[in-house]
C-alpha cells in the first residue's frame, strides 16, 4: 500500500478512492470475516456455515424492482444449489421488517417463497466488513455483490455488479460447479467451462513433469496446454 | 429463528429440534433428524440454549426441564 501512496499522485486518484480502506477486505484464498447478524431467520454466525459452502450477497434495496428480479432468480436456484451443500444468504441495510415485508409480498406478487434468511444490516456493519458499500454509486445502498464462502471459511470467489445491473445465477451456480469440481479432481476450469466439458490440467511445474504428461494420456496442444475428461 | 413465539408457544423449527433431542444429540445429528439446514440447527440450537430450553452436554444438546414442559404443554 505504501509503494502504491508513494507512486501515485494523490490529484489522479478519484475523490471517492479510499486506498486505506482496503487494506482489510476480504481476499481470495483468506478467511472469510466472522460475524454474527440478524436475519430474517434470527440470528446467524459465519461459522454456522461451517462444512456448507455459502453464497453471501448483498442487494440496494428491498422493494426495487432489479433486487426483486434477482430475489427471484436465487429462489429459483436455490434448490440446485442445496443439492451442491450450497446455502444462500442475502443482505441489505433494510431492517428486518422491510426484508419481511418484501418477502411476503414477493411470495404474494410473484407466488414465490423466498427460502434464504436475508441480513438486516441496518448499522452496515456486515456491508462495511466485506466491502459491500460503493461510495461512488451509493453512500446508503449496498453494491450487487457476491461472496463465495467455502467449508473451511475461505473466501473462494467475489463477484461485484453494479447498482444498475442485474446478477446471472445461472453463473453463480457454474462457478459453484467450477468450484468444487476443482476441489475434487485438483485440476483447473477453462474459459465458458460447464459440467461435462474437458478440463485442464495444470501446468507442469518442472522439466521432468512436462515429459512425462506428453505420455500421460491427455490431450495435449502444447506442453502447457493439456485437456482431460473427468 | 425465534425459538419461542409472541405467546411464549415453541416456534415450528423449536419444537423440530426439541422433538429431536429425544437423547441428547450433535447439530448435525439433529440436522439429519429434523431435515433442517444444519446452519438453521445451530443457529436455532444457539437460541434456545440462551432461552434455557436446551443444554450443551459436551459436543451433544439435551433439552432441559424447561424445554420437556414447553415440548409437553
Amino acid at each position: 500500500m505504501a509503494s502504491l501512496l508513494e507512486s501515485t499522485s494523490q490529484e489522479t486518484l478519484h475523490p471517492t478512492a479510499t486506498l486505506a480502506a482496503t487494506a482489510s477486505l476480504p481476499r481470495l484464498g483468506s478467511p472469510a470475516p466472522d460475524f454474527e447478524a440478524v436475519t430474517t431467520h434470527g440470528k446467524i454466525r459465519l461459522s454456522d456455515y461451517q462444512g456448507t459452502w455459502l453464497v453471501l450477497f448483498s442487494h440496494p434495496a428491498d422493494f426495487t424492482p432489479v433486487c426483486t428480479t434477482e430475489f427471484l432468480a436465487f429462489a429459483a436456484i436455490a434448490p440446485d444449489l442445496r443439492k451442491r451443500n450450497v446455502e444462500l444468504l442475502g443482505l441489505s441495510i433494510d431492517s428486518v421488517s422491510s426484508h419481511i415485508a418484501w418477502a411476503r409480498n414477493i411470495k404474494d406478487k410473484f407466488g414465490v417463497d423466498i427460502p434464504f434468511p436475508i441480513i438486516a444490516d441496518s448499522n452496515k456493519e456486515v456491508a462495511t466488513l466485506y466491502g459491500m458499500l460503493m461510495p461512488g454509486e451509493s453512500k446508503t445502498e449496498t453494491s450487487r455483490c457476491v461472496f463465495v464462502i467455502d467449508p473451511t471459511g475461505i473466501v473462494r470467489a467475489m463477484i461485484y455488479y453494479p447498482l444498475t445491473t442485474g446478477r446471472n445465477t445461472d453463473e453463480i451456480v457454474r462457478l459453484i460447479d467450477a468450484l468444487q469440481t476443482t476441489d475434487k479432481h485438483a485440476i483447473a476450469t477453462p474459459a465458458n467451462w460447464h459440467p461435462g466439458d474437458k478440463v485442464i490440467v495444470p501446468p507442469p511445474s518442472t522439466m521432468e513433469d512436462a515429459e512425462a504428461r506428453t505420455k500421460a494420456g491427455y490431450e495435449c496442444t502444447d506442453w502447457y496446454f493439456c485437456k482431460k475428461t473427468i | 429463528m425465534a425459538c419461542i413465539g409472541s405467546k411464549g408457544e415453541l416456534t415450528e423449527s423449536a419444537r423440530k429440534m426439541l422433538t429431536a433431542l429425544e437423547h441428547p444429540a450433535s447439530p448435525e445429528d439433529v440436522a439429519a433428524r429434523t431435515d433442517l439446514p444444519l446452519f438453521r440447527v445451530r443457529a436455532g440450537l444457539r437460541e434456545m440454549a440462551e432461552a434455557g430450553l436446551v443444554e450443551l452436554q459436551g459436543a451433544s444438546y439435551a433439552p432441559t426441564e424447561l424445554g420437556r414442559s414447553l415440548l409437553a404443554a
